[in-house]
């Protein structure tokens, strides 16, 4: 994987492509020269270690920061995001780890809060509920009523919610911020169902996970960041976890054979 | 929480769009898409309505209870004390001076929800007096005129809050306290020395407060036309619930409802009509009731202000302009305190440096917190002014009656101030530990 221009035009799919993305605070290179191609019906783990740069790329891509240098390409067009706002314009849809849900408002105010559904100047309750059903449907969500409080709602499906809420607005790509951490064993499966339902639905997943045993049961492909570089992208069906951890803590850290171990890998998945 | 499957299957689940794989009993596709989970405790019809609703009692989700059945105690008490409490003609008087009061606390329910407060409300009401009385009666300018620059100094002073709120984060508190003093005493400054003004006994305005009433006929014809509204709406909700494929009132529950407002709205007309009858003042703030829960509930910026209360990043993030949220809302409460002053002075035919004075400000306050506005914020009722005001009025008035001086009613009136926000606490604390947080 080299930053020439012809690798812009990478494989049919790809949703998103980043190309040397750099992202400085002060003195601090939060990312360097990052890469990341995520394609339509994939889910792709973003891992590396704390101030790896996972949050930063993350948050890079959700337009809270600006790149300093780089290229982002979406949907075959170069694109420049300015505010969080216009990526969930472009269909970039990002769940942050604090979810962000108003406890004192029901599951359907939650979903529809700021783009409520109205026939003239009131708002339409019975469409914004219908549909809402209809959404957790298709996700198979386990809400048991959306007429309760979200503060009512265990860890599991308040992130249901939120993931659910980021669906709306018809995204092609969602970013998941670290969904699982923090919840039991049933909610974890529960939503890792929810991943791979939004895989099925065509989408692009961009999944940050600090715990290996959630993305091997759910990615397709992991990509690591180490101290804000890339440091290799793997195929989950033919990786081993240990492989991946040697690559997020460094103990392998020999660039020749790792990068000549990364392309016969890429290659191995691109065909 | 179920789990179905123990193992995550990435093939076994539907394509999109296929319906719900865990509604694989019968019944469920028969039932509601909203009654369909199996932990939902099953409610139907009429005894389902009233098991629902003792339910969220009990879990601590009050609503306007407490209230109602302290003032049904408050009367009693006053009624059997003195027995001409509970008279036409006293309970007529009781609504001319609810209004004022209530209306001011209307805008503090709206400062309230969103978990700030506005302690200049008692100024406020008083400066937009003044500048009435000064430019009506001295300056000699149309009634409308002068009623319009109340109005607008009234909203001129919200938007001056919450501009400096938003600019610069200043606490409500601060900003509202210091407004509390400025305005008190550019109130004072306006009316100069002679300090009083009294309002021409004929003029409109002080008609409208004090000799407007609305006939019998009118009354009983406005109560039938709520009612019919009501019940219209209800069943027309009703039936899009059912056709959207929702549970829906029955139409047993919905006459019930209909008929328990009928009697509500029916008995205190007949008692006022026993007397002067419903007040075009009292009727003026009970539109301007209906209308903020209506803009509370059912439109976008009641929903934002609402959200904004609760939880203030989550707003922003869900693009909500929330900047204009706190500028209409600190507009929205100083408007509605220069209406109320404004319908004070009126019902007094005067205007003093005593206008919007000593207990106005606390007594708005505490009419709002006594209805069950909670001080915590995204949680209220525009009907919690009405009955707080009413609440806070009844003491007042039943005091009065039975010759006790102030000194009484500002100790009874805190008490249950105090009984209220206790209350306000320990249901939000067992809302939290029933999930209603």
């Amino acid at each position: 994987m080299t930053v020439t221009p012809t690798s812009l035009d990478v494989g049919t799919g790809t949703v998103l492509t980043l190309r040397g993305i750099s992202k400085r605070f002060g003195a601090v290179q939060a990312l360097k020269n990052i890469e990341l191609d995520v394609r339509a019906g994939e889910v792709l783990a973003l891992v590396g270690d704390n101030g790896a740069g996972k949050s930063t790329l993350v948050k890079t891509i959700a337009g809270v920061y600006t790149a300093d240098d780089g290229i982002m390409v979406f949907d075959g067009q170069e694109v420049r995001v300015g505010s969080p706002a216009e990526a969930q314009q472009l269909g970039i849809a990002t769940v942050f780890q604090d979810l962000a849900l108003c406890d004192n408002l029901d599951v359907v105010a939650n979903l529809y809060l700021g783009r409520e559904l109205r026939t003239g100047s009131l708002l339409d309750e019975v469409e914004m509920e219908r549909s809402s059903w209809e959404l957790l449907r298709q996700l198979s969500a386990k809400i048991p009523s959306v007429r309760i409080p979200v503060a009512s709602l265990s860890g599991g499906q308040r992130q249901t919610v939120a993931i659910a809420r980021s669906l709306l607005g018809q995204p092609k790509v969602v970013m998941l911020d670290e969904p699982t951490a923090a919840l039991g064993v049933a909610q974890t499966a529960e939503v890792l169902n929810l991943v791979e339902r939004l895989r099925e639905r065509g989408l692009a997943v961009i999944l940050i996970s600090h715990n290996m045993a959630d993305v091997m049961a759910v990615a397709d492909r992991v990509a690591v960041l180490r101290l804000g570089r890339n440091n290799g992208v793997f195929t989950v069906s033919d990786t081993k976890t240990q492989d991946i951890i040697a690559a997020i803590t460094g103990a392998t850290d020999n660039a020749v054979s790792e990068r000549a171990a990364r392309r016969t890998r890429q290659e191995g998945s691109a065909s | 929480m179920t789990l179905h499957g123990s193992e995550i299957r990435p093939q076994d689940t539907p394509p999109p769009g296929s319906g719900d794989p865990a509604a694989t009993e019968p019944i469920a596709d028969q039932l509601p898409a909203d009654l369909q989970d199996e932990r939902l405790i099953a409610s139907h019809g009429i005894g389902g309505a009233v098991a629902g609703f003792t339910a969220r009692l009990r879990s601590g989700d009050l609503g306007s209870v407490p209230v109602v059945v302290g003032l049904i105690i408050i009367w009693a008490v006053f009624q059997i004390a003195n027995g001409s409490f509970l008279s036409s003609r006293n309970l007529v008087n009781l609504t001319l001076q609810t209004t004022s009061v209530g209306v001011i606390a209307l805008g503090i329910v709206l400062v309230l929800l969103l978990g700030e407060i506005d302690l200049s409300v008692g100024s406020v009401s008083g400066l937009s007096a003044a500048v009435l009385g000064v430019t009506f009666v001295n300056q000699g300018w149309p009634l409308v005129l002068s009623l319009l620059a109340g109005v607008v100094l009234g909203l001129v002073i919200g938007l001056f809050y919450g501009a400096l709120y938003t600019r610069f984060g200043v606490p409500s508190f601060v900003i509202t306290l210091a407004g509390l003093l400025g305005f008190l005493g550019l109130q004072l400054l306006v009316l100069g020395k002679e300090g009083s003004l009294n309002l021409p006994y004929d003029s409109a305005l002080v008609g409208f407060a004090t000799r407007s009433f609305l006939s019998p006929a009118l009354a009983y014809g406005l109560v039938a036309v709520v009612i019919a509204a009501y019940v219209l709406t209800r069943l027309r909700a009703s039936g899009a619930r059912a056709t959207a494929g929702l549970s829906a009132a029955p139409a047993s529950v919905i006459a019930i409802k209909g008929g328990a407002l009928a009697v509500v709205l029916l008995i205190p007309v007949i008692i006022l009509n026993g007397d002067r009858g419903v007040s075009g003042m009292f009727l003026l703030f009970l539109a301007l009731v209906v209308g903020t829960d209506l803009a509370i509930r059912r439109t976008r910026w009641g929903r934002s202000v609402v959200a904004v209360g609760g939880n203030v990043e989550a707003a922003r993030r869900a693009g909500i302009n929330v900047r204009m949220i706190y500028l209409s809302v600190f507009a929205a409460c100083s408007t509605f305190a220069a209406v109320g002053g404004l319908l004070a002075a009126a019902r007094l035919v005067a205007v003093n440096q005593s206008s919007g004075g000593t207990d106005t400000n606390l007594n708005a306050i505490a009419a709002a917190v006594i209805g069950g506005t909670s001080l915590f914020g995204g949680r209220g009722s525009a009907y919690s002014a009405l009955l707080g005001a009413l609440v806070i009025m009844s003491i007042s008035n039943g005091l009065a009656l039975l010759s006790l001086n102030s000194s009484v009613r500002y100790m009874v009136t805190a008490g249950v101030l105090l009984i209220a926000v206790t209350i306000d606490s320990l249901s939000r604390r067992s809302r939290q530990a029933h999930g209603r947080a």
